[in-house]
């Protein structure tokens, strides 16, 4: 087994990496320090491991970091910052949908991509959307009222602007 | 931690061809989302992995010949999205929008799905019921193998060492043909099918009487059609009582075991009342489209 030096393009930054083939992206990810992607099941059944890759939604625990080699990834801790966060990020605090916090990173990076595809999700289309995240504390409830809350949110700003 | 393996990333399907090999310690590797699962539990123990997950020859949906061809590292949310299997594949589809969740579903592949061989495989049954082939290429072989004849047993397929999948495809169905397809699941998302079952008429124009098509997953050692149910319904109107003897008879047909997500007299008379419901719908509705 020989390593090998590859790309990771992660929240806009570039970084260079020598890894052997079975470190899985979010392996690497978490050796970056991007330790809001958190290691759940890491068999693909809980999404606490959600990424971006390229625009699409997936686990990182099931992608090998070479298959990421040159990719653009999007973490939740990409979304935004402390001073500025992703309304998202804002509604989930508020909305009580953080309890534990180990799924929240996945949550809203499913709901992120919810919500680029369909600004107005019904109740059932949020709740097929987060199908792939298992949260143990909140029962959901919360979580998708945060989503809902952030939908009104944006799209009342979209028609002001 | 995964265990070691060496990982070959071809860029073109040549390549890729050109590394597969006899032994059975080479494996394609596309979604993943099978197959990494079973290297992290060590239940496949391959030496080298093949990346053919990003291959642009083996990804899209296009028409040809009459036939409806998907690239076989075309995954799922493809699929879910793709507006020639919305017309064209309307049970696939249907499969597509409940298979797994929104994270696998952008990873797995419809390839992926057939070649891993398992009797719950939600391709399956849609694929079966629109008469669907596999193409294997090697670097000195091509062949078609109908699906019925491609998975052969619990995890089993004719597919040798050296074969790739790189597409499925099937006769594009006559206009005013419906496919549906259902689902028992042990809870609404990320679930393994009990069982599933897709059902087809294809609409006959030429006077002919239409066909339908069943076919059952996880009922049996292999996903499976229900010829007997088929034959009885080939040419007569859908009455109730064709309809309650052609589901007997699709039941019968099953070979259903019982494990962790039912027992086998469970899926039995599910699979009967599921394929009365299905039919009877499908009576309705084709009723009312006449009137």
């Amino acid at each position: 087994m020989k390593a090998k030096a590859i790309t990771l393009n992660v929240n806009g930054r570039r970084h260079q990496v020598t890894l052997f083939p079975n470190v899985t992206l979010l392996e690497a990810l978490r050796d970056l320090n991007y330790t809001d992607v958190k290691n759940g099941c890491e068999k693909g059944d809980c999404g606490a491991c959600a990424v971006e890759l390229n625009g699409r939604i997936i686990n990182s625990c099931l992608v090998l970091a070479w298959q990421a080699d040159g990719a653009r990834i999007l973490t939740n801790a990409g979304l935004g910052t402390m001073e500025s966060p992703h309304p998202l990020q804002e509604a989930f605090a508020d909305a009580g949908a953080v309890q534990c916090g180990y799924c929240t990173s996945g949550m809203i990076i499913a709901a992120k991509a919810l919500l680029d595809e369909n600004p107005n999700p019904s109740e059932t289309e949020i709740r097929e959307a987060i199908s792939g995240n298992l949260c143990r504390c909140t029962g959901y409830s919360q979580i998708i009222n945060a989503v809902q809350m952030t939908a009104e949110k944006m799209m009342q700003q979209k028609a002001q602007e | 931690m995964l265990p070691e393996f060496e990982l070959l990333m071809p860029r073109t399907l040549p390549e890729a061809l050109e590394m597969m090999d006899e032994s059975s310690k080479v494996m394609p590797l596309a979604g993943g989302t099978n197959l990494l699962v079973d290297l992290r539990g060590r239940l496949s123990r391959p030496q080298t992995l093949i990346n053919i997950g990003g291959l642009d020859e083996l990804r899209g949906v296009r028409v040809e010949d009459g036939y409806i061809v998907v690239g076989s590292a075309a995954t799922i949310a493809d699929l879910k999205r793709n507006a020639l299997i919305a017309k064209h594949g309307q049970a696939l589809r249907q499969a597509a929008t409940v298979f797994a969740n929104p994270l696998i579903r952008n990873r797995a592949t419809i390839g992926g799905n057939l070649a891993y061989g398992s009797p719950a495989a939600d391709a399956a049954p849609p694929l079966l019921v629109l008469g669907a082939e596999v193409e294997l290429l090697s670097k000195d072989t091509r062949r078609t193998v109908p699906l019925e004849e491609f998975i052969t047993g619990v995890r089993k397929t004719v597919r040798h060492p050296r074969e790739l999948i790189t597409a499925i495809r099937w006769p594009i169905p006559p206009e005013g043909s419906v496919g549906v397809f259902r689902k028992l699941g042990l809870r609404k998302a990320d679930a393994i099918s009990v069982l599933s079952i897709a059902v087809m008429l294809l609409h006959m124009d030429t006077g002919d009487c239409d066909q339908l098509r069943i076919a059952l997953g996880a009922v049996a050692p292999t996903p499976i059609r229900a010829a007997a149910a088929e034959d009885l319904l080939d040419g007569g109107p859908l009455t109730p009582e064709v309809i309650a003897q052609a589901a007997q008879l699709a039941s019968e047909a099953t070979q259903a075991i019982g494990d962790i997500r039912g027992s086998a007299a469970y899926r039995k008379r599910v699979i009967t009342a599921l394929v009365q419901r299905l039919l009877t719908n499908l009576a309705k509705d084709t009723k009312e489209k006449k009137h």
